[in-house]
């Protein structure tokens, strides 16, 4: 062998030599630490205070205490006022029918059901309801949760994972964005209401999606949208998102917390409103805490989509299910909704009357649409800091109430929310307001308005 | 032969007095240490003055046993196979597809699940599907009806028969102090509140939705815990989810047992905190984090950490386990981190006045940063309340996300709380209270012992109501449910994903409304099933013991 080779191995073993008998690389150097120093550091480390204190004059600590039922005519602190900040929006709260139906579910089942849905927490009249409600919209199916903010909340996480795109409005409530959140998937905001802006995102995704096919096969695509939306009283357009959604294969998930018992013809919501085939969205969500007058939420679909909540909804499975009273409450609602179909109509001309009585005011701007039960006043102009807004407004507000109107701020955390709409004042119309009424708060608003701002 | 399954890293533990001569040791006795099974011997019952538990605390987890371990493995292989094949038969559609597909219009989007994620659900849960989801029509109470379902395509859909199973004996829910009742105060108060404040709010906490009713309910909690103040939510799962965002950030670190609830775990998520998680219930684990984060600090930049909070359960309801809480009141003083206690299975079912864990342990509650429970499971109602320190129920009402997106509580749940927490602390002039939490512990103490001297391997604490039998193999699941409820006992079994894979279980949740006579029938029942099912694997009989009171001087011996 020649000498060079020889050369060249022993060197290499040499050096294997050297590799196993030198000391390791350790990456922790504060491993190194001795007992005494980690002691020291212990007894060093102060942490922050649980919580921060909060100044006793914090605008939401300290609530207004409502004696009594919350219904048409409210006492507020000791003020009897009559009610506009109640979502009460077909009147049904202090209906006696539906009281009825709820203190014969209470007399037959007790309060509560002990247990979750699948260890004998499922009632007949948790059945009952899903079967009317699914008949009602007429879906295939429908599933109840016990806690309205639970329902969309648990609903996106259950379909959309990590790696799936989600294009969600940007005036989104915040049940929606928590939901997004735990489902940890992409998010693509697009502006409010905005077709152009959801298109050119959409087709945004689609280049990208022709540099990587492999993974656009099993990335899932979802639109989330509201009917009526609870931070600007607007309504979606329904028609171009379904156009939207064949063109570019993105399944829409549509929020009713405010549009179901309140648009179409037949309060089924805005897919009435629209006259779309409701097989044409993929899920539909509400709270049953608005037109129901009950506690708890529902989604309804087609049993291909819903059938999967029942095994990975969050809020389903893991959480006891509805107490019985108030899905009886909740039955009989629907009967009564059923029977009059009249009050939708009803509802639709109080709205319009009060948007149109509300314009002009000097100072602040109506924020909805003329079909919107529930909508926001702002300040025509800010003042510049947030806070200043607020106070303004919470002094028209106690104004208000003073001459007997009940308004209330529309109260947001400022911090959590993806985009803050501005501070509000919330106006909801029922039907249980009279013309007078509506005529009284109009020029109480107003007035008082004239006094604060001006 | 006794040999360690892989995947289960219980052991026998019997906690023995803890050091009484250690004023500078926490009192964490060596022999408690991590996974090496300890010999079972004798264990004396001594009240310790000075030491950290003024109990005995007795938990055992026996270990599988190796046959029983590699019988279940093959059970689950088998059904794998057969899994496959029957996914290959109706891809070829030589078999009947059941269930539900995509619309036509729809074919060419991407597809909604992935094939393999619901392998488990179509091939094995189906199978034994009728076990769960089981529609009562009564009171939840110590009996029930079911109404009887039928399926004539092997569970993939149901049909009512119109029948009522009646008189059912109540196995399963949560009812600890046997308040799910339709008749008596409770249900008479909560019917007076609904004739006159109606059933819905339609607004939440900060806007319009908060009433008198809740402000008293609060009050009511607040002195019911011996905390400062408290506040109350409308679903216990949103009150874990909800708030501990609220409370932590990034920045922040979580230290969460491994069992915790998926509502602590979700809301661990949401916060953004960085999550870290120690052996359940094992207090050296949770030592050695807490060393770690502290001297450490935050990964990469080692920066100190803002905050740490431990998140624990009271009784954690799959295994039956209660916390050790004086040991970690104790660890958590001398770290400086904060304390959540989840008493959401806990509250009103231990302690002398059913004051929860705390009371149990005789502990300060105020050593408890943040006490949070539900009232679905001992007050027959629905909600969660959080009760703590007046800055930190400032604080929650302020910054909570349930007080300002979430509907209230309604009127006639809140008065059924206000009205049972009142007869459990017995100021509605009754001892009805003290005699529920009274029967409720011997009721636990009776049916435990019983069922351990049949030979079954049963879990968690002594004192504990909830109560799981282990089965372990998936074929005894649905035979076990199917059995006890041809006997008239509805049960609850749990298989995966809920418990780890081999450790499949039935759980009794005991209550204070089951009398001695039902729980004598119930015991007959499962002592038959047992010997059908073959499920008496224990290899630590009980001597059985003498009946007579337990009190702290009692000697008990266990024998091989």
């Amino acid at each position: 062998a020649p000498a060079y080779h020889l050369i060249l191995e022993g060197i290499l073993i040499l050096w294997i030599i050297r590799l196993l008998f030198s000391k390791t690389y350790k990456l922790q150097e504060r491993s190194d630490l001795t007992v005494k120093e980690k002691e020291e550091l212990i007894e060093e480390w102060q942490p922050e205070p649980l919580v921060p204190p909060i100044s006793k004059d914090h605008p939401a600590l300290n609530y207004n205490i409502v004696s009594g039922p919350p219904s048409h005519s409210i006492v507020v602190n000791g003020k009897e006022c009559i009610n506009f900040a109640s979502f009460n929006f077909l009147g049904l709260l202090d209906n006696p029918r539906v009281k009825a139906a709820a203190l014969a579910s209470l007399k037959k089942y007790g309060v509560g059901t002990c247990g979750p849905r699948g260890f004998y927490g499922t009632f007949d009249v948790h059945l009952d309801l899903e079967d009317r409600l699914a008949k009602f919209m007429k879906t295939e199916e429908a599933i109840i949760y016990s806690y309205g903010f639970a329902t969309i909340a648990s609903a996106i996480p259950a379909y959309s994972k990590r790696g799936d795109i989600v294009f969600v409005d940007r005036a989104a409530c915040f049940a929606i964005q928590k939901g997004l959140q735990a489902s940890r998937s992409n998010i693509k905001l697009f502006e409010h209401n905005d077709m152009a802006d959801l298109e050119r995102l959409l087709k945004e995704q689609e280049i990208e999606d022709q540099k990587n096919p492999r993974k656009a096969r099993v990335t899932r695509r979802f639109i989330v949208v509201e009917g009526l939306y609870m931070n600007t009283g607007t309504i979606c357009p329904l028609p171009e998102l379904v156009q939207l959604k064949y063109k570019y294969k993105a399944r829409i998930f549509l929020e009713e917390s405010l549009s179901f018992g309140v648009l179409g013809e037949h309060g089924r919501g805005v897919t009435e409103h629209f006259g779309i085939n409701i097989d044409d969205i993929d899920l539909i969500s509400a709270n049953m805490e608005n037109a129901l007058a009950s506690i708890g939420g529902f989604c309804c679909g087609r049993s291909f989509v819903i059938d999967h909540q029942r095994l990975s909804g969050q809020g389903y499975c893991f959480s006891a299910s509805l107490p019985p009273l108030l899905a009886a409450a909740a039955i009989e609602a629907l009967n009564i909704m059923e029977e009059n179909p009249g009050i939708f109509a009803v509802l639709k001309e109080k709205c319009k009357r009060i948007h149109k009585a509300l314009q002009g005011i000097s100072g602040l701007k109506v924020v909805g649409e003329a079909l919107s039960p529930a909508f926001h006043l702002q300040l025509e102009a800010s003042t510049g800091s947030r806070e200043q807004d607020a106070k303004l407004l919470q002094e028209i507000v106690r104004q208000c109430m003073d001459r007997s109107i009940a308004l209330t701020q529309a109260r947001y955390l400022e911090r959590e929310e993806k985009c803050l709409p501005p501070p509000s004042i919330r106006v909801v119309v029922t039907v249980e307001q009279t013309e007078e009424e509506l005529e009284k708060a109009a020029a109480t608003i107003k007035e008082v308005a004239q006094a604060v701002l001006v | 032969m006794r040999v360690k399954s892989p995947s289960t890293h219980v052991r026998l533990e019997i906690a023995l007095d803890p050091d009484p001569a250690g004023p500078t040791s926490i009192g964490l006795d060596p022999d408690l240490a991590g996974p090496t099974p300890v010999k079972p011997r004798r264990v004396h019952h001594v009240t310790q003055n000075g030491g950290l538990y003024k109990r005995p605390f007795n938990e055992a987890f026996e270990e599988t046993p190796m046959l029983v371990a590699v019988l279940t493995y093959v059970g689950y292989g088998v059904l794998t196979l057969f899994g496959y094949l029957r996914d290959f038969l109706r891809y070829w559609r030589i078999e009947k597809c059941h269930y539900a597909t995509e619309r036509e219009e729809q074919k060419d989007f991407v597809p909604l699940y992935q094939d393999f994620e619901n392998f488990y659900t179509r091939n094995l849960y189906m199978r034994i599907r009728d076990n769960w989801n089981r529609p009562i029509c009564s009171v939840p109470g110590a009996r029930m009806d079911i109404m009887e379902r039928q399926s004539h395509d092997y569970n993939w859909s149901f049909r009512y028969t119109g029948n009522t199973i009646k008189g059912v004996i109540n196995m399963g829910s949560y009812n600890y102090l046997g308040f799910a009742r339709n008749t008596g105060s409770c249900q008479e108060a909560a019917a007076k509140v609904l004739e006159e404040y109606g059933v819905g709010v339609c607004s939440t906490r900060q806007e319009i939705g908060n009433l008198d009713k809740h402000e008293e309910l609060e009050k009511l909690v607040a002195s019911f815990l011996g905390v400062e103040a408290a506040m109350a939510y409308g679903m216990g799962f949103a009150t874990n989810s909800m708030n501990i965002p609220a409370l932590v950030s990034k920045g922040c670190l979580i230290l969460s047992d491994e069992l915790n609830h998926a509502s602590l775990v979700l809301g661990a998520r949401l916060s953004g905190a960085t999550i870290r998680v120690f052996k359940h219930n094992n207090m050296q684990s949770l030592e050695k984090l807490l060393k770690d984060a502290i001297v450490c600090g935050q990964p990469r930049t080692r920066r100190p950490w803002k905050k740490i909070l431990i998140l624990v359960e009271g009784i954690y309801s799959m295994e039956g386990s209660i916390v050790r809480l004086p040991e970690v009141i104790a660890l958590k003083k001398k770290y400086k981190a904060y304390l959540y206690l989840d008493e959401a299975h806990s509250i009103g079912a231990l302690g002398p006045a059913g004051r929860g864990v705390v009371d149990y342990f005789g502990l300060d509650p105020e050593d408890v940063d943040v006490m949070m429970g539900t009232f679905t499971k001992s007050f027959g109602a629905s909600g969660g309340y959080i009760g703590g320190k007046k800055e930190l129920i400032d604080y929650l009402r302020t910054h909570s996300h349930s007080a300002v997106y979430a509907t209230s509580l309604s009127p006639p749940v809140v008065q059924q709380i206000i009205t049972s927490m009142k007869c459990i602390m017995g100021k509605d002039g009754t001892t009805l209270g003290k005699e529920c939490v009274q029967q409720l512990a011997e009721n636990t103490r009776y049916f435990r012992r019983r069922l351990k001297e049949m030979g079954f391997i049963i879990y968690g604490n002594e004192d504990s109501p909830v109560v799981p039998l282990m089965l372990y193999m998936p074929a005894k699941i649905g035979a076990f449910g199917r059995e006890m409820l041809k006997r008239n006992i509805g049960v609850v079994v749990v298989g995966f994903p809920a418990t780890p894979i081999i450790e499949s279980r039935a759980r009794f949740c005991l209550s204070a409304a089951h009398t001695k006579e039902i729980l004598d029938t119930a015991l007959k029942e499962i002592d038959e099933v047992g010997d059908l099912l073959q499920l008496k694997y224990s290899r630590h009989r009980l001597v059985p013991l003498l009946d007579r009171p337990f009190d702290e001087t009692t000697y008990e011996e266990t024998e091989d």
